[in-house]
């Protein structure tokens, strides 16, 4: 018998978790790498031991332990690598850091990337005062601590997690300022009409707007400007509406635009990007069934589309059953055929979230000159625009390479996307045009002191 | 669509070499076009370590060097903005006496081409740089020489050539050259088509492919530096650090992060895609802990590699062609090109216009391998 082929999953959210039991149903012994050291991603993080939390909207504190006890029964069939953070690709190799902090590579034949996303922001003035943290960041510390990131928050951006983020805040009892919102009513009408074709989402939308309106929350939309104020910490945030310009009292202020894909390890396996029209974020190419553009290599959940939890657990499960059909394994075209079915159900609830909640272009392309946008490097919006003038450039790595935006510690994470708006608008080019920042390994930091875990026989 | 364009001097190759060249000549009001095949700078001329040295290189090298540095002491004139030069000085360290015995000959003889280095035994060195691990045998010490930015130096090369009138075309490879009566007619990517009276091939890791082009064969490899940078430490090494033998070299720049540089990375000429390897990465970061143990406290936040061409001698080609009268070529620098760009432009262009340079290129010739016809091995 030939030894079983390696199958790689890379995250243990919806999507890795539902591909690893798939693949071990079918007899493969998956390897699952994640970076936490309980599964579930960041949508089921759970509460530390001891912290007790009321029922919130949106949260089951239920589902993460019943992952956990999903996994567990699956236990002697994958191989599980908690705490493992995989920071390079280089062909069909992959480097991780381990619990222990050596580092380790392991060859594969089959990659599923399933990385997830993270919260998208757009620099608006005061954003890096102490205080400002993401949709995402205070619905972590929420759930996971039990703690509220301010006495009074603010809630800004757009999007369900704006609402869901500022819900759950409510029912645990926190004091909210406002849920300032960047997209319109009209926009809102698109939301239901889309959302009628799932039912559970459309309740927990309409249930979090109750929640807020019980709670008194004032609620603006169409929200074209915004700042932050204060001097070492945020006292406040401005908001512009219309004609009107109201400033909310506040010690801290919740910002999130919607989702940014993981790519950096996709990138890493050479897989192709491309920009996607409604986000104008860049995403795998990918067929139905989750295959990138490089043979052997998967990408399922957040990272390659955002569809949200309950679709990334479909796409992994697809995926699985792809990894399955390319290696002449058992595959079952029937479940095949309802996920894609299912699948492209979820990708137009998908599209009509999207379409709810528009990303504000404009505010992102009217970022004031002063204002930061690469808070790892602290350079300007203004320093972007005048190198664009100066150098006739029109690239963003170059525009990287001239200005230090995207240099630091998040390795462009959170001002790439803004930097690629600001070059396209600066130099008359299209996202496509002035492309993506490149991911470069290691795509997590590497401590200098990392020792090999085969130092022994390493041959450098 | 066809674009057709006439210059007296075509430059291919968009990196340090070629803009440096085509500023040089464009301030002595020669028209020039430069192709490029990506972006100027893209590879080992913005993405190299940035040592500005003349310490350590094969004397041959030396006049050239020495130029350099007088030019890299006035670039932010000469290009009208700030590539980040420091003399900072250039450190070599020996692991053992015979290498400390080699720092010290290299010293004697470079004085002649006036290069000063103050050897060090391993006392005063630990006495001036407390933070060098101990074990190292001694060091020489080169104040003049420095370090500066590769990301910032080619684009504003390009700029002031621009500014002087030349003109910088990228995204044009070339894809073929052929010899003609007035001179060289080009085909590069989108369609444009250039006649010139003179090619400069300042091509890099691409050089020996532009020469076989028109018959010349001339050798190079391809390598990738594999380099790495760090998060900001406290600034604390001041000069751009080396070995006397093969190994790591690394400098902190003002604002804290430590970049360094060692071993190979895998490079495609083909396809122009060239990657770093973490274990090499690894290796670097284990010997630089070894030489500066503060470093243990790093944390690498990016590794890179660029494309670039190696000649056997690890010697740069640079002169006129053997075989193809209006030909010249600079490239070949096997690693260690940055520093001396900004001199081989001017040199390139006084050969091109003078027929002859004020600085000595003995023992670069391009005829050093031998006349080579392509086929006629």
């Amino acid at each position: 018998m030939s030894p079983l082929p390696t199958v790689v999953i890379v995250g243990a959210g919806p999507a890795g978790i539902a591909a690893a039991r798939r693949l071990a149903e079918a007899g493969l012994r998956p390897m699952l790498l994640d970076r936490e050291p309980a599964v579930g991603g960041q949508i089921l993080r759970q509460q530390a031991p001891g912290i007790e939390l009321p029922p919130l909207p949106g949260f089951d504190p239920a589902a993460g332990p019943r992952m956990r006890s999903d996994l567990e029964a699956l236990r002697d069939r994958i191989d599980w690598y908690p705490s493992t953070t995989v920071i390079a690709i280089e062909g069909n190799r992959l480097w991780a850091i381990g619990p222990s902090g050596e580092i380790d590579s392991t060859g594969w034949d089959r990659l599923l990337v399933c990385t997830g996303a993270h919260d998208r922001l757009v620099p608006v003035p005061g954003w890096t005062l102490p205080g400002v943290v993401t949709l995402g960041a205070a619905q972590i510390a929420l759930k996971t601590q039990g703690c509220a990131v301010g006495r009074r928050i603010a809630f800004v951006g757009t999007g369900p997690l704006l609402y869901l983020s500022a819900a759950q805040h409510v029912a645990a009892g926190c004091d909210v300022a406002v849920v300032a919102d960047t997209s319109g009513v009209g926009d809102a009408a698109a939301a239901v009409a889309g959302l009628l074709g799932d039912r559970a989402r459309l309740a927990l939308g309409l249930r979090c707007l109750r929640i807020l309106a019980r709670a008194g929350v004032r609620r603006v939309r169409r929200v074209t400007a915004l700042a932050v104020e204060g001097d070492d910490r945020v006292t406040g945030l401005v908001i512009h509406a219309g004609r009107r310009r109201t400033t909310f009292p506040c010690d801290a202020v919740a910002i999130g635009f919607g989702l940014v894909p993981q790519t950096q390890l996709l990138d890493l396996a050479g897989v192709e990007l491309a920009p996607e029209s409604r986000s104008g974020l860049w995403l795998p190419v990918l067929d139905a069934a989750g295959r990138t553009s490089m043979p052997g290599v998967y990408a399922a959940g957040d990272g390659a589309t955002l569809a949200g939890a309950e679709a990334a657990g479909l796409m992994g499960e697809r995926a699985a059953l792809a990894v399955l059909e390319d290696l002449h394994l058992a595959s079952d075209r029937d479940r095949a055929a309802w996920l894609d079915r299912e699948l492209a159900r979820h990708a137009g609830l998908a599209r009509a979230l999207a379409r709810a909640f528009p990303f504000p272009t404009r505010l992102e392309e009217s970022i004031d000159d002063a204002t930061v946008i690469c808070r790892c490097e602290g350079v300007t919006a203004g320093a972007v625009r005048s190198a664009v003038g100066e150098f006739d450039a029109g690239e963003v790595n170059r525009l990287k390479a001239l200005t230090r935006c995207g240099m630091g510690r998040c390795q462009g994470r959170i001002c790439g996307p803004v930097l690629a708006r600001l070059v396209a608008r600066a130099s008359g080019r299209s996202l496509a045009e002035v492309g993506r920042l490149r991911a470069q390994a290691p795509v997590e930091p590497l401590p200098a002191r990392t020792r090999r875990a085969d130092a022994a026989d390493a041959t450098p | 669509m066809t674009t057709r364009l006439e210059a007296e001097v075509c430059v291919v190759g968009g990196g340090l070499v070629g803009c440096a060249t085509a500023l040089h000549l464009a301030m002595r009001r020669v028209p020039c076009i430069v192709l490029e095949r990506g972006l100027c700078g893209g590879q080992a001329s913005g993405v190299n370590y940035g040592g500005v040295r003349r310490q350590g290189r094969t004397l041959a090298e030396l006049p050239l060097a020495d130029r350099a540095r007088r030019l890299w002491g006035r670039l932010a004139r000469l290009v009208d903005g700030d590539c980040e030069f420091r003399a900072t000085g250039h450190l070599r360290l020996a692991r053992d006496a015979a290498e400390l015995a080699g720092l010290e000959r290299w010293a004697a003889e470079a004085r002649s081409f006036g290069v000063a280095c103050e050897i060090l035994g391993p006392d005063r060195l630990a006495e001036r740089w407390p933070w060098l691990g101990p074990g190292l045998a001694g060091g020489s010490f080169c104040a003049d020489d420095g370090q500066a930015n590769p990301r910032l130096a080619t684009p504003l090369f390009a700029r002031a050539a621009r500014r002087h009138g030349a003109r910088i075309i990228e995204q044009r490879a070339v894809l073929a050259v052929e010899r003609i009566p007035s001179g060289f007619h080009l085909q590069a990517a989108g369609g444009l088509e250039v006649r010139a009276r003179i090619l400069v091939n300042a091509a890099g890791a691409w050089g020996p492919g532009l020469a076989a082009l028109l018959g010349e064969r001339l050798p190079g490899e391809v390598i990738a530096p594999n380099m790495l940078v760090s998060e900001p430490l406290p600034y604390r090494i001041e000069p751009n650090l080396g070995m006397a033998g093969p190994g790591v070299y690394l400098r902190q720049i003002p604002s804290g992060s430590v970049i360094f540089g060692g071993g190979r990375g895998t490079a495609d000429p083909e396809t122009g895609r060239c990657r770093p390897l973490l274990a090499t990465s690894l290796a670097t970061l284990e010997e630089a802990c070894r030489i500066v143990p503060d470093l243990a406290r790093a944390t690498i936040i990016r590794t890179w590699a660029g494309i670039e061409g190696r000649t056997p001698d690890d010697l740069p080609v640079i002169g006129a062609s053997a075989t193809v009268p209006g030909l010249f070529h600079a490239f070949g620098f096997s690693g260690h090109g940055f520093m001396l760009a900004p001199a081989v432009g001017a040199v390139l262009a006084e050969l091109v216009l003078d027929g002859h340079s004020s600085t000595s290129l003995a023992g670069l010739a391009p005829s050093r391998f031998g006349v080579g016809r392509a086929g006629s091995t």
